[in-house]
């Protein structure tokens, strides 16, 4: 907290940071001694002071990803101390502040990893497998200009609410490297199951769950066991029922699909 | 002198470009003229359509929205954007909502109200019919959303619910709890996925638009990065949208993303674009203050805040550095309440802003010290908690408190809020004509990154609003207007300007890896952003701006000479590189942005010059309230244009009158 003097309390940190040349490297830890640290940073404020430092002496930064640092955008990442996006419950990485932190501590850095998110350098990954579940069928086919009109189907709030709580995922991948399978399946799961429990979603429901679900096989993520560490991961509370609830449509799409 | 090395290449390349601004308004009633351009529009046969291929820069509301469009109707698209996923665009961050001229409120909303509303919104500095066309398709934009899933506010009934807003008597924002801009961004990026995987679009994430490749005067293509492997590439097209948003970063802090530049909009113009009202910049009064110079960015709070909370800062100086609570009562000074007693605490954005800015300046500002100064004042809950009880305002605000507390470490229901201005949006752009294209032909300009609807000052709910109308519904509608006029596919990457384009950008990154000097990017990024926020912020003086322009060209010429970009190569992946390209473009364009704010003598939206104020005198004779931007419509009604001279001190001025035949030309007024 800022000491009502105004003066930030510091902190005298040891990283214990990933370091990985390329997606083709070994990589290995760093140690880097990090004092003075203000606990009114945030966690990735922390790393641009740490940057700043090693730009300073003539060595490379540490690469990671990150944009909107408000919680949103998803690009953020990270694997701290064990934990994607850190001790604090939902909240992102980049919402993460360094009064989580005691002084005096270690921290482990490591990116998100899976077999489906290739790491670039150092702590950023490429998690394009993402889009291309969306691609196998996120979506409603509805043409620009094409739309009824919006009130003519009117929307059970319940219904609609209920949507937006699946809605609110931002993509990040935290449940991924949450996951011992790195299984996708919390991610399938609320966008398939927005779209899905929307009368808009109706028309291609049985195409979407199998799309989506097959999309994530074949991006090379691995299977769900029920074991939920992912919505303990994630920044945005994603519930766990909406796995069920896409197992239930995947069953009777595949089901569908084969009396076709 | 030490400067970027392709300076006079660029220019040059500019030469036949037409530097006129024919707004090519179509003739007829304002409220007809959309349909009847449309009518009138050219119509590419289907089975030419996909001869065409456009590139669209940027996958936030405006490019997402278009690349999706266009590829429907059949051209190929080849789509770009820096972040690893269409899905990440700043417009992912945008919280309140997005206005439409539904009147599903029944509260006497119409097209030609929210119209109204703009352009007087816009400090009477935008154009009426760019602006009437905005409102007409707002409508369209609700339903194509809700089509596509977008999850908005509901009420109990089933129907779509609505809020409202600043700057209007109606209530006739759509929303998704606080995050509308993810939820239509979502819709968006979806549409797009659709048309990736069954359509013709082709997209290319983590890759950064380096120039504009200009052939025969036309925009032709456009070289790129690939963030991922360093790799630099050429993409020839028909023609060229850019959607790349705004430039609100120029200030170092603000509430944009840390990605979000000017680069693609600044190469362009190098290029030949006219530069449109750079000074227009929005600040907005409630964001989270700075705690310390390792800031790196600036998060909003909303304005909702402000109708229960009382804004103070201590009458002494040496009162700063107590506790809140130790600070009696009497101590206290609510001054927006004792200098606007009517408004109090809700005091429009610009003047609150200002109001702040002022006290702390005084030394009267509250919270950490940062570069010498305490930049906070306090907004005080105790009061409405006292009056209403915890739970009501928990009910009220609690997301928000929550929010602010993850960044703080503070909690509201404890100690007041702390809270300061920052830059927000940008209403300047590149130039545009009705079509949405530049003065550079082929070149279209979409959403924050073109000047076009907002004039001098945006409403709230109206950037969400223009970015999809630009994206769904006009440019796949103009855009044919000079796709008709060309030959698809008549220029390829192996045109020698592609050659020379690619040069360029080769040695200019070359040149920033080679220099290895002392200083970080980010340090030359906070010098010109606080020199920005000092002198071309809340409020412009003359003094200032010419102070500003003596000082920028020297940071240049030690960038040049004195950035140290870590070596790790061109060809990979370096953000450094990445940062210290586009804050090479956010000094320059710094300077062109000053230069804008010392020709306008005048006041007007978000464009505060303090020598142009109503005083005491005007407000008697009821011309004004004191302290009210005081515009000059007989020397400025007008949009400025800058074209590039290759002397980025010496930009040349191009101006495009602005008639108004439908509102007349009034003090903004709201009382
Ligand atoms: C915190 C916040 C809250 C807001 N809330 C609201 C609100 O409630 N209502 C409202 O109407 N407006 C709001 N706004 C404004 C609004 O969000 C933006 O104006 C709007 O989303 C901009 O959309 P865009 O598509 O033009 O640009 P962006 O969404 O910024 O997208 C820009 C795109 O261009 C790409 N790009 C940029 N440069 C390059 C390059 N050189 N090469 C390749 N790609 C590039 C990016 O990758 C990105 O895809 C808010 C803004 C902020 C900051
Ligand atoms: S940086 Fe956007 S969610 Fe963390």
């Amino acid at each position: 907290m800022v000491s009502i003097k105004g003066q930030p309390n510091l902190l005298h940190l040891t990283l214990k940071i990933w370091r990985q040349d390329g997606p083709d490297d070994k990589g290995h830890f760093v140690d880097i001694d990090a004092p003075g640290i203000p606990t009114s940073a945030s966690f990735l404020e922390m790393l641009d002071i740490i940057n700043e430092r090693l730009i300073g002496e003539g060595k490379d930064p540490v690469a990671f990803d990150h944009d909107c640092r408000e919680g949103i955008c998803g690009m953020c990442s990270l694997v701290i101390n064990g934990v994607a996006h850190g001790p604090e419950k939902a909240t992102t990485t980049c919402q993460l502040h360094m009064r989580s932190f005691k002084d005096g501590d270690t921290i482990h850095i490591e990116p998100f990893r899976a077999k489906a998110f290739p790491v670039i350098k150092d702590l950023a990954v490429d998690r394009s497998a993402f889009d291309s579940i969306i691609r196998g069928g996120g979506y409603i086919s509805v043409r620009t200009g094409a739309a009824p009109e919006a009130n003519n189907t009117p929307i059970p709030k319940p219904v609609a609410d209920a949507a937006f709580d699946a809605a609110a995922c931002i993509g990040c991948g935290a449940c991924v490297a949450a996951c011992k399978n790195a299984s996708a399946m919390l991610f399938v799961a609320a966008k398939a199951g927005q779209l899905n429990s929307l009368p808009q979603g109706q028309a291609e429901r049985t195409a979407r769950s199998l799309g989506m679900v097959q999309a994530m096989d074949k991006a090379g993520f691995g299977n769900c066991t029920n074991q939920y560490e992912c919505e303990a991961a994630c920044p945005k509370e994603i519930d766990r029922s909406w796995i069920t609830r896409l197992n239930r449509s995947y069953t009777a799409a595949f089901a569908r699909k084969s009396l076709l | 002198m030490a400067t970027e090395p392709d300076q006079m290449a660029a220019h040059s390349a500019s030469q036949e470009i037409p530097m006129t601004m024919n707004s090519a308004i179509p003739e007829g009633p304002m409220a007809e003229k959309w349909t009847r351009h449309k009518m009138a529009s050219k119509l590419i046969n289907p089975k030419n359509k996909r001869k065409y291929k456009v590139i669209v820069v940027g996958s936030g509301l405006a490019g997402g929205s278009a690349a999706a469009s266009l590829s429907e109707l059949g051209y190929q698209v080849e789509c770009f954007c820096y972040q690893d996923s269409p899905r990440r665009a700043h417009s992912i961050a945008a919280q309140g909502g997005i206005n439409a001229a539904k009147n599903y409120q029944n509260d006497g909303d119409s097209v030609h109200r929210l119209f109204y509303d703009t352009v007087k919104g816009g400090d009477f500095r935008s154009r009426e019919a760019n602006v009437h066309r905005l409102a007409e398709v707002s409508v369209d934009i609700i339903d194509q959303c809700v089509a596509q899933g977008v999850p908005f506010a509901r009420e109990y009934g089933g129907l779509l619910a609505n809020r409202s807003f600043g700057g209007a008597q109606v209530s006739r924002t759509f929303y998704a709890r606080g995050q509308t801009g993810q939820q239509l961004l979502l819709g968006a990026y979806s549409a797009l996925c659709k048309e990736i995987e069954h359509g013709n679009v082709t997209m290319h994430p983590r890759t950064e638009m380096l120039d504009l490749v200009v052939v025969d005067g036309q925009a032709k293509g456009i070289i790129c990065r690939n963030l991922k492997t360093g790799a630099i590439t050429r993409h020839a097209a028909d023609a060229v949208c850019l959607a790349t948003g705004g430039y609100g970063n120029v200030f170092f802090l603000s509430t944009n993303a840390m990605g979000c530049n000017v680069m693609a909009a600044f190469r362009a113009h190098r290029r030949g674009a006219l530069f449109s009202n750079p000074c227009y910049t929005q600040i907005h009064p409630t964001c989270i203050p700075r705690s310390g110079d390792y800031q790196s960015k600036l998060t909003l709070m909303s304005e909702s805040l402000r109708n229960d909370g009382r804004v103070w800062v201590p009458k002494n100086k040496e009162d700063s550095q107590k506790a809140p609570g130790d600070i009696p009562e009497e101590d206290r000074d609510y001054y927006l309440e004792r200098k606007y007693p009517s408004f109090g605490n809700l005091a429009p954005r610009d003047i609150s802003s200002r109001a702040a800015k002022e006290v702390c300046d005084e030394g009267r500002g509250v919270g950490p010290e940062v570069g010498g100064v305490r930049q906070g004042v306090y907004l005080d809950f105790a009061e409405a908690i006292n009056q209403f009880g915890q739970a009501t305002i928990e009910e009220r605000y609690g997301n928000l408190f929550e929010m602010y507390q993850r960044i703080t470490g503070e909690s509201p229901y404890e100690l007041p809020m702390r809270i300061y201005p920052a830059v927000h949006y940008t209403m300047g752009g590149l130039w545009v004509d009705y079509n949405l294209m530049s003065n550079l032909p082929g070149l279209h300009v979409l959403g924050e990154a073109n000047f076009s609807d907002h004039g001098a000052n945006r409403l709230g709910a109206s950037a969400l609003m223009q970015g999809l109308a630009d994206g769904y519904f006009v440019a796949p509608a103009t855009l044919p207007n000079y796709l008709a006029t060309q030959k698809p596919g008549s220029v390829t990457t192996d045109h020698a300007a592609f050659e020379e384009a690619e040069k360029a950008v080769t040695e200019r990154l070359e040149k920033l890896l080679s220099i290895q000097g002392d200083r970080s990017v980010d340090s030359f990024h906070r010098e010109v952003g606080l020199l920005c926020w000092d002198n071309c912020g809340m409020e412009r003086t003359k003094e200032g701006l010419e102070d500003a322009l003596a000082k920028i060209p020297k940071i240049r010429e030690e960038f040049w000479s004195n950035v140290r970009v870590p070596k790790s190569g061109v060809s990979s992946f370096n953000p450094e590189l990445e940062k210290a390209g586009r804050v090479a473009d956010f000094i320059d364009f710094a300077e062109l942005m000053c230069i804008d704010a010392l020709h306008r003598e005048e006041s007007c939206g978000g464009h505060f010059r303090a020598e142009h104020q109503y005083t005491e005198e005007d407000q008697k004779d009821g011309l004004g309230e004191v302290g009210e931007a005081k515009r000059n419509d007989e020397n400025f009604a007008y949009v400025a244009g800058w074209e590039h001279t290759g002397d980025p001190s010496h930009p040349r001025l191009h101006k495009e009158n602005l008639e108004f035949e439908e509102v007349k030309l009034a003090v903004r007024s709201y009382k």
